[in-house]
């Protein structure tokens, strides 16, 4: 593993993320249609509501806040593979000395630091926002340890998650718009668990929080290592499935 | 040569040779045997061996759907083969071996496949990085002035023609001053001023003592540019120089040319070593020879003896294309 080539891929893909009107318009737009209309209802919460309805309210927010995680990653990172094969740029790339597993991580971190620094921000305006303009029961269901330590840990795995599963659909989409839609349809199951959560269904505790951290956790570095065995370059280059012919010793 | 240095230069330049450690034992840069590629049912590349020699240019022709395209493919590691074997750069090509073959060549495909939203230097600088190149600055600086761009540094890919961007992609070819590079189709869609530059180029990179291996249509090009040549039509029809090739195919001729037709022409022709001969229109004359250098002084003082008055007489030239058009002409024939 090269951490140089690592980072090499990263700089080139935000090079491009940069230059992208999708890219740039999907994470800026979406947070504030996200926050927007539920950050009114908060603040519109009277000091005299009930705890059930200041629950619900927070849990809305906490649930979109988790969304940005779920829902923006995938659409990019399942544009990373299928996008290269389309433009003609995948070939190049896999002539150079770069192992499929360096690349998969370039491009996934890549797509992971802004759209967590998204994340974070959001979930920074929204705390300081109840902090100081929310009502006293707002405040303290929202400002609840565990819910907010799940918050932050579960915001940058559940994101890298999701990155894995674009980039495993796009390691095998024949259409970059195809595997975008595919991505986010796969990352809706998540919003189920992340629902359980957000509305104290599943109380939050530390040891809980902590618990589903390592586990979410471990699933990103086995889906790291499973999307790099499905990356089949024959396929991604010739269109073909190599899976049906058998090449001599060596190759397997 | 430290991984500093700028190693890459066009035609002419007197910059040394640093690839002689990667060609293979034997001075092979590239050594293929008994190769086949199969796709499913559909046999792409059958039974190929060849070698080509460090530093030699070798030229690849074949028509559409030939398998050039994808034995470059299998020779980069990017594919597998479905059987033989092959060593690039002295390394077995192997899926274990691939990041180490794939550290000493270079690869052009026809379609440049550049980053249309960077510049020409980003471009560069993302595949300075990949082969882990000291000074990428003034190793793209001297990529670009020898393919003719040092003044494009700057400009979006995007916003290039398509010859420009193929510039780009030979430029990006030679950053990484490899051993072997493989040129897939590379003046595809050039102007012919920017496709002598690019033969500029191919020559500058043989006096360094880089092995091209070249896949192209353009059967002039390989003439002008190629040590050898290989005809592929799924299985390899032959190989060899295009002079080599033309010997072995066509019989030696000379041709004949007189102001009027000859009165009795099997008298004249009737000279040591010419074999055969056959009327060609009015007043010319193919004659088939086992030395055109050798025959002709007798042909002319034989005309001169009978009379004739000689326009022209001129040894029989076959092109490449003449030997191609045989040999994939006879393949579908026969098929």
């Amino acid at each position: 593993m090269s951490v140089h080539r690592v980072g090499t891929v990263v700089r080139k893909e935000v090079r491009e993320f940069r230059r992208n009107r999708f890219v740039i318009g999907t994470m800026a737009l979406l947070p504030l249609v996200f926050l927007t209309t539920p950050m009114i209802t908060l603040f519109r919460i009277p000091a005299s509501a009930s705890g059930t309805k200041a629950r619900a309210a927070v849990g809305v927010i906490s649930l979109l806040m988790l969304i940005v995680p779920v829902v923006i990653p995938p659409v990019i990172a399942a544009y990373s593979v299928v996008g290269e094969r389309d433009q003609g740029t995948l070939e190049p790339v896999l002539t150079a000395p770069i192992r499929p597993s360096e690349l998969l991580l370039g491009k996934a971190i890549a797509v992971f630091v802004p759209s967590v620094a998204i994340a974070y921000a959001m979930l920074f305006v929204v705390a300081v926002g109840i902090r100081f303009g929310a009502a006293p029961i707002v405040r303290s269901v929202f400002w609840h340890p565990p819910q907010l330590l799940a918050q932050l840990l579960f915001t940058p795995l559940l994101a890298l998650w999701t990155i894995w599963l674009g980039i495993a659909i796009s390691t095998r989409a024949r259409d970059a718009r195809v595997a975008q839609q595919l991505a986010t349809v796969a990352g809706l199951p998540l919003l189920g668990f992340t629902s359980l959560v957000s509305f104290q269904i599943v109380r939050p505790s530390v040891p809980l929080a902590l618990g589903l951290a390592f586990a979410l956790l471990t699933i990103d570095l086995a889906a790291w290592r499973f999307v790099s065995r499905l990356f089949d370059c024959e396929r991604l280059i010739t269109g073909r499935n190599p899976s049906r012919d058998t090449p001599p010793r060596g190759w397997r | 040569m430290t991984s500093g240095e700028a190693a890459v230069v066009g035609a002419g330049s007197t910059v040394p040779g640093p690839t002689e450690q990667a060609a293979g034992s034997g001075g092979e840069a590239i050594a293929v045997e008994h190769l086949t590629k199969r796709f499913g049912e559909r046999l792409a590349v059958e039974d190929v061996s060849f070698g080509v020699a460090a530093g030699e240019v070798f030229g690849f022709l074949g028509p559409n759907g030939a398998g050039k395209t994808t034995l470059v493919r299998v020779l980069a590691t990017l594919i597998s083969p479905s059987a033989g074997s092959a060593r690039v750069a002295g390394i077995e090509l192997s899926a274990a071996n691939g990041l180490a073959i794939r550290q000493q060549i270079a690869v052009m495909p026809e379609n440049p496949g550049l980053y249309l939203r960077l510049t020409v230097s980003e471009n560069l600088e993302f595949f300075a990085g990949l082969y882990g190149l000291g000074q990428p600055r003034v190793r793209i600086g001297s990529a670009l002035e020898a393919v003719g761009l040092a003044g494009r540094v700057n400009d979006l890919c995007g916003s290039l023609s398509k010859g420009l961007r193929q510039r780009v992609g030979l430029a990006r070819a030679l950053l990484s001053d490899p051993a072997i590079v493989f040129l897939d189709e590379p003046t595809s869609g050039l102007d012919p001023v920017a496709s002598r530059e690019v033969h500029g180029v191919i020559d500058g990179l043989r006096s360094r003592g880089v092995t091209v291996f070249l896949t192209t249509h353009r059967l002039e090009e390989a003439e002008r540019v190629c040590d050898r040549v290989a005809i592929l039509n799924t299985s390899l029809l032959t190989i060899g120089r295009p002079d080599e090739l033309r010997d072995r195919l066509f019989t030696k001729t000379l041709l004949v040319r007189t102001a009027a037709p000859l009165a009795q022409p099997e008298r004249v022709f009737a000279v040591p070593g010419v074999e055969r001969w056959h009327i060609d229109g009015d007043g010319a004359y193919v004659l088939s020879v086992s030395d055109a250098r050798l025959v002709a002084p007798a042909v002319t003082r034989a005309l001169v003896a009978a009379g004739a008055d000689v326009l022209s007489l001129a040894e029989g030239r076959h092109s490449l294309e003449d030997v191609y058009v045989e040999l994939v002409d006879d393949v579908e024939a026969r098929s």
